[in-house]
């Protein structure tokens, strides 16, 4: 199917994109790698006035070592993040969770930035940037400012970035040597997960573990945390995940189906570290 | 809108609508109908080509977003010593029946044979898993792939 018209505005650098996204409002979106964006609009399900096309920004495509820290550029593609050697050493998880999205060709196009901002409530690396308290760096009209992951997402496809804000940057504690693990069930090889685990031990002791696929957004599993930080075992702890999460019941699965996958994966999770 | 898209070595300028997607550039600008469009929701492959040498659904991708890029399509494999060893596999080891998919399925296992020469079967399937066939049930198409992998790979 054919997107309805728009109009379409290549940005040449952030400060130009900063511009057109306050020059056109409500009337524009931004265009990385148009993987969530182009179906939608395809399907007529999103209908901008004005693309305001990222995906040349060569300047947020990066991924570097930073201290004790991880800076990968907003437009940075998950197949990148699959291969890259800085990543696979100190955010392995990203690269376990970027491995596990759709398939070659999506990999190839979609974009860490787009797919936190898209905030799509089965999201893989959601799951793993909030596991691994992940800080997301906005830019905007009034300068730049840091969200951690845990206040980024608010609800199915909403986020906590202001209008005329665009994302630069992701941030992770560098996880060199810790172990962590990435489950997902999906229906199909290149789907979506109906629910999936990211789970990443801390450098200071204990246990992130993220859950996508079990409510508006992806949410930190806390019940699960705190029993394995008192000291129960993990096969029992793996039992409290769907606590305090709402999963949709819909056609993909019932709720009570996808609260008793959150248990098994998370025991697979937990077996893994 | 103009765009300047290299295709199968080819240089295109053209006038076009920012909503055009790729795929009907080549499929209805260009008459390149070898691509095929087997869905509407960016699954199925069959519009599979190399953009800049990577694997892309074009059905998924702006005309706009492919300005100063090349792009390569099923039309665009053969040389003059012939089929590609990817095309020459599915026919080789019956990697096609009704022939819907296979455009895409080739374009994307040539993009694969490029990054992994020699993969496992599982890499296959891994590799192709954006592809759909209705018919083959797939294991042809493996066959063909690891065929052509044994024969000359990506070119
Ligand atoms: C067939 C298919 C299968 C898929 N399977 C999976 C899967 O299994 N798991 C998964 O996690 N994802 C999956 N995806 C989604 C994919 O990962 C997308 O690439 C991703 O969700 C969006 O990234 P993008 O760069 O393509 O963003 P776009 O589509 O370009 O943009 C998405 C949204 O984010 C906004 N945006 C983009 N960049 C920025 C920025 N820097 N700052 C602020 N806003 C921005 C856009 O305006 C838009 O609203 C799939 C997609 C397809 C088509
Ligand atoms: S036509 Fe189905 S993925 Fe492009
Ligand atoms: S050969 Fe018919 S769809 Fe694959």
């Amino acid at each position: 199917m054919i997107p309805a018209g728009f109009s379409y505005v290549r940005a040449g650098s952030v400060e130009e994109a900063l511009d057109e996204l306050s020059r056109h409002g409500d009337a524009a979106r931004l265009l990385a790698g148009g993987h969530s964006l182009l179906p939608a609009m395809k399907l007529r399900r999103a209908e901008p006035g004005v693309l305001i096309d990222i995906g040349r920004l060569g300047e947020l495509s990066y991924v570097r070592a930073d201290g004790d820290r991880i800076a990968v550029g907003a437009l940075t593609t998950h197949r990148i993040l699959e291969r890259d050697p800085v990543v696979a050493e100190g955010a392995p998880l990203l690269a376990a969770a970027a491995r596990r999205i759709g398939d070659q060709q999506v990999r190839n196009r979609g974009t860490i930035g787009g797919s936190l901002a898209h905030a799509d409530p089965a999201a893989d690396l959601a799951a793993a940037v909030l596991a691994l308290d992940g800080v997301l760096v906005a830019r905007g009209p009034s300068g730049v400012r840091e969200i951690p992951a845990r206040e980024f997402f608010t609800g199915r496809h909403r986020n906590a970035l202001a209008a005329g804000e665009l994302l630069t940057e992701i941030r992770l504690p560098a996880a060199a040597g810790l172990s962590q693990a990435f489950e997902k069930f999906s229906r199909r090889a290149l789907d979506w997960a109906v629910v999936g685990v990211a789970a990443q031990a801390r450098p200071g002791g204990g246990t992130a573990i993220a859950l996508i696929g079990m409510g508006p957004t992806p949410v930190r599993a806390t019940a699960v945390e705190e029993a394995l930080a008192a000291g129960v075992p993990a096969a029992e702890a793996a039992r409290l995940a769907a606590r305090g999460c709402e999963p949709p019941d819909n056609a993909v699965a019932s709720a009570a189906y996808r609260a008793h996958l959150a248990e098994v994966l998370v025991a697979r999770a937990l077996a893994a570290l | 809108m103009r765009v300047e898209i290299t295709v199968n070595g080819q240089p295109h300028t053209r006038e076009v609508e920012p909503r055009l997607l790729l795929v009907h550039f080549l499929r209805d600008t260009l008459s390149l109908t070898g691509t095929h469009i087997g869905c509407d929701t960016s699954s199925c492959g069959a519009c599979t080509v190399l953009l800049d040498g990577v694997a892309v659904k074009s059905c998924t991708v702006l005309a706009a977003q492919a300005d100063g890029r090349a792009v390569t399509t099923i039309e665009g494999l053969a040389g003059e010593d012939g089929l590609s060893p990817v095309q020459e596999g599915f026919r080789q080891c019956h990697g096609l029946q009704c022939g819907f998919c296979t455009p895409g399925m080739v374009m994307a296992a040539t993009a694969l044979l490029a990054e992994r020469p020699d993969p496992t079967e599982q890499e296959i399937r891994n590799g192709l898993k954006g592809n759909m066939c209705r018919c083959t049930g797939y294991q042809m198409i493996v066959e063909s792939v690891r065929w052509a992998a044994a024969n000359g790979g990506a070119r």
